[in-house]
């Protein structure tokens, strides 16, 4: 007996796809996605990771969802980390270490207004969405 | 209150030169000026590559991309864009570059880059299978599992030309299709993680990034030819990606993904993990497969080929990391999709590691046909401290070096090989005028000598022998004669290696030869080294009529053999100096020569 049917694989994927959308359009969540591969990881994106989860703690924010991925590519301007929240553009900030985080937090987060000199452009744009 | 627009300002370096400051600055008072500093914010940003198409100003959120950008402009991108909403077209990049490479309407209008390979690479959580799935993860084994035969699954591959990232670039159909048509049980998938080019690290970011996708395309080949086992063959070094793996088999297995009855379908594959030592021969099909058998990884004779007598003598399709995460793309969008993109012989994207003497190092995926000079300026940004570009190492120890003078030359297997390189598996390490190459090609020689297993003769014996030869020039005790033998040695190298390892090492020295010639016979003739890298052919000196007698670099000597009054011109100690050129690089009066 097949664990998950094909049917049920499709619904799964339907399902998931919403959740990832739902996040992106009524803007209830604010993601903080950190790059933790091992470049990310080496350059220090877990002091980076703890830095947004002290400050989102110490600032009481519970709508905001903090993930991680793999390498975006930008190696020599790691760690890198993307904020996508409702009422602003995706950014991805790099060389992130735990201050910015911080301010991250405070002024991009709280205050809705960008970083100086962390800003990177995307690196291509993606082939999975239509 | 949050703005409407956001103006990002490049801040890079080769921006801040060409104005990127003043734009700035002129942004903030136009803004001001036409009463919509609210609603408006200018930032400062990183480095956006395209540097050569510097200053760079991206609005957002519509994100519009302007080039070249004069601090003038600010008065005209402010009251057209920003107040009436109308872009400023002349000053949009206009892709037609990107265009020629990759007919592909999705592309982004200015991006170099096109993302296949990396397409779930800092999107997804890598660890969490259902954000695999939300992108379309597994669907492409669902058309496989249940709506294409195999055939139309090596049909597909055909048309979209794919053919092997691992560097040697065996059109990947050919490859299953011997398999498929072996008549001979049980047969193994095989993915080849060993990266082992020093530089390179593809594989490793792809794995760490989207493990999902290489065990859904090793499905996907299992039933193609009719296997139900596949290992993925990775190095210890690389623990991470291992971890991710290991979750991801995990994930996959509690969904009915991987084992029994996929999906109801009938088809049962599983997908084992096998560790390698860290032995760069293993990344050689025939030693990787005797590693997973638990013998010595060495090399055999090949044919027989692993499509025919691979593992355990059993019909094997074996493919590099980067062939693999490329399969469910060209499944789920199709061949011709993928065609469309590349070159003529060489489709599809290809990733490289770029280092060395680069600005922006990373990762970058671009359409096969780029231009090194893309990938090195605009992707890139250039050299790091404004240096003179010497060179680009493209396929590590088996690859060679590419001049300035080819710099515009499309990157496809077959242009890089006439160039007397290789694809290889993609490192690409950039060299500028410090860099000595005498000295880079007995650093690679130096990494292929160590990682030969010493079967054959010719790569052990040729190897040392050349190495050594190499050694003699860096001392300044070779002759012409010599560098008539290293030609010789290597050729028979290549000639007559049993593996791709001995048969490529002599790359980096043959290349270097035939592209730098005249810094190899600096070495023998004049027994100088112009990059000054070769410390037995240098010497450091303090010209007295420059120095002041500062003691920087006495202070910052490390074997303290520099001495002098204060005020008075300093001396260096031959006997102690270890030429490691502290003195040189401190000195602000450039009283320290060096010959």
């Amino acid at each position: 007996m097949a664990k998950m049917t094909l049917e049920e694989l499709k619904k799964l994927r339907e399902t998931k796809k919403r959740e990832l959308e739902k996040r992106e359009v009524t803007g209830k969540d604010i993601e903080i996605i950190v790059g933790m591969a091992t470049c990310g990881i080496a350059a220090g994106a877990k002091q980076t990771l703890s830095a947004f989860l002290n400050e989102l703690e110490a600032q009481n924010l519970s709508n905001v969802v903090v993930r991680q991925t793999g390498c975006m590519g930008y190696c020599y301007a790691e760690p890198t980390v993307e904020i996508r929240m409702p009422g602003m553009p995706d950014i991805i900030y790099g060389k992130v270490d735990p201050e910015t985080a911080v301010k991250i937090v405070r002024k991009h987060i709280l205050g809705k207004v960008l970083i100086n000199d962390h800003i990177l452009d995307k690196p291509a744009a993606d082939i999975m969405k239509k | 209150m949050a703005f409407k627009n956001y103006v990002l300002v490049c801040g890079g370096t080769a921006c801040q030169s060409s104005k990127s400051e003043e734009i700035y600055k002129n942004f903030i008072s136009e803004l001001e000026a036409a009463g919509i500093k609210e609603d408006v914010q200018v930032v400062k940003t990183g480095c956006f590559g395209f540097c050569e198409k510097g200053p760079i100003v991206k609005v957002l959120p519509d994100e519009s991309f302007y080039v070249e950008v004069k601090p003038t402009d600010a008065k005209e991108i402010v009251a057209e864009h920003l107040v009436k909403g109308r872009q400023v077209k002349r000053l949009l990049y206009q892709g037609e570059e990107t265009k020629k490479h990759a007919k592909v309407e999705d592309i982004a209008f200015y991006q170099k880059q096109f993302r296949i390979v990396l397409r779930n690479c800092g999107v997804i959580n890598p660890e969490d299978i259902n954000e695999y799935i939300a992108r379309d993860g597994y669907a492409a084994l669902e058309k496989v599992l249940f709506q294409m035969t195999p055939d139309e699954v090596i049909q597909e591959l055909k048309v979209s030309g794919l053919r092997g990232r691992g560097g040697a670039g065996f059109p990947t159909w050919l490859k299953w299709n011997f398999t498929k048509q072996v008549n001979d049980s049980p047969k193994y998938i095989v993915c080849n993680a060993d990266e082992g080019d020093p530089g390179a690290y593809m594989d490793r970011s792809t794995l760490e990034g989207d493990p999902h996708s290489i065990l859904e395309a090793m499905t996907i080949a299992g039933k193609t030819i009719g296997s139900n086992k596949g290992y993925i063959y990775i190095r210890a070094e690389y623990p991470l990606a291992i971890h991710r793996l290991e979750v991801a088999i995990k994930q996959a297995r509690e969904l009915g993904l991987l084992g029994k009855d996929i999906l109801g379908s009938g088809f049962d594959f599983d997908i084992e993990i096998r560790l390698g030592a860290g032995a760069f021969v293993c990344g050689e099909e025939t030693a990787l497969l005797a590693s997973i058998e638990g013998e010595r990884g060495m090399p055999k004779p090949r044919p027989p080929f692993p499509a025919v007598k691979g593992l355990w003598k059993k019909p094997t399709v074996i493919n590099n990391v980067e062939t693999w995460a490329n399969i469910p793309v060209i499944i789920l969008r199709g061949g011709a999709w993928f065609a469309n993109i590349g070159t003529e012989k060489s489709k599809g994207t290809k990733v490289f590691a770029l280092t060395g003497k680069i600005r922006n190092s990373g990762l970058v995926e671009v359409p096969m046909g780029t231009t090194l000079r893309e990938i090195i300026y605009d992707i890139g940004g250039g050299i790091i401290n404004g240096k003179k570009f010497k060179a680009v190492q493209t396929g590590g120890p088996s690859g060679g070096v590419i001049t300035a003078d080819y710099l515009d030359t499309p990157i496809d297997y077959e242009n890089l090989q006439k160039l007397g390189s290789i694809m290889g598996s993609g490192g690409m390490i950039v060299m500028d005028e410090d860099d000595c190459m005498v000295d880079i090609a007995k650093f690679y020689l130096g990494f292929t000598v160590d990682e030969s297993c010493g079967k054959c003769a010719p790569c052990r014996v040729g190897g040392r022998q050349l190495l050594n030869y190499l050694d003699k020039i860096s001392k300044g005790k070779a002759t012409r004669d010599d560098l008539a033998k290293m030609k010789q040695i290597g050729a028979a190298m290549k000639r007559a290696s049993l593996c791709g390892l001995g048969q490529t090492a002599p790359n980096p020295v043959l290349s270097t030869l035939t592209y730098f010639e005249k810094e190899y016979l600096a070495h023998v003739d004049d027994r100088t080294c112009p990059a000054g890298k070769c410390k037995d052919l240098i010497t450091y000196s303090i010209l007295p009529e420059k120095c002041i007698g500062c003691g920087l670099c006495a202070r910052r000597c490390p074997v303290s053999c520099i001495t002098g009054e204060k005020r008075q011109p300093h001396v260096i100690d031959q006997s102690a100096c270890i030429k490691c050129g502290e003195c040189y690089s401190v000195c602000k009066f450039g009283a320290v020569m060096r010959k």
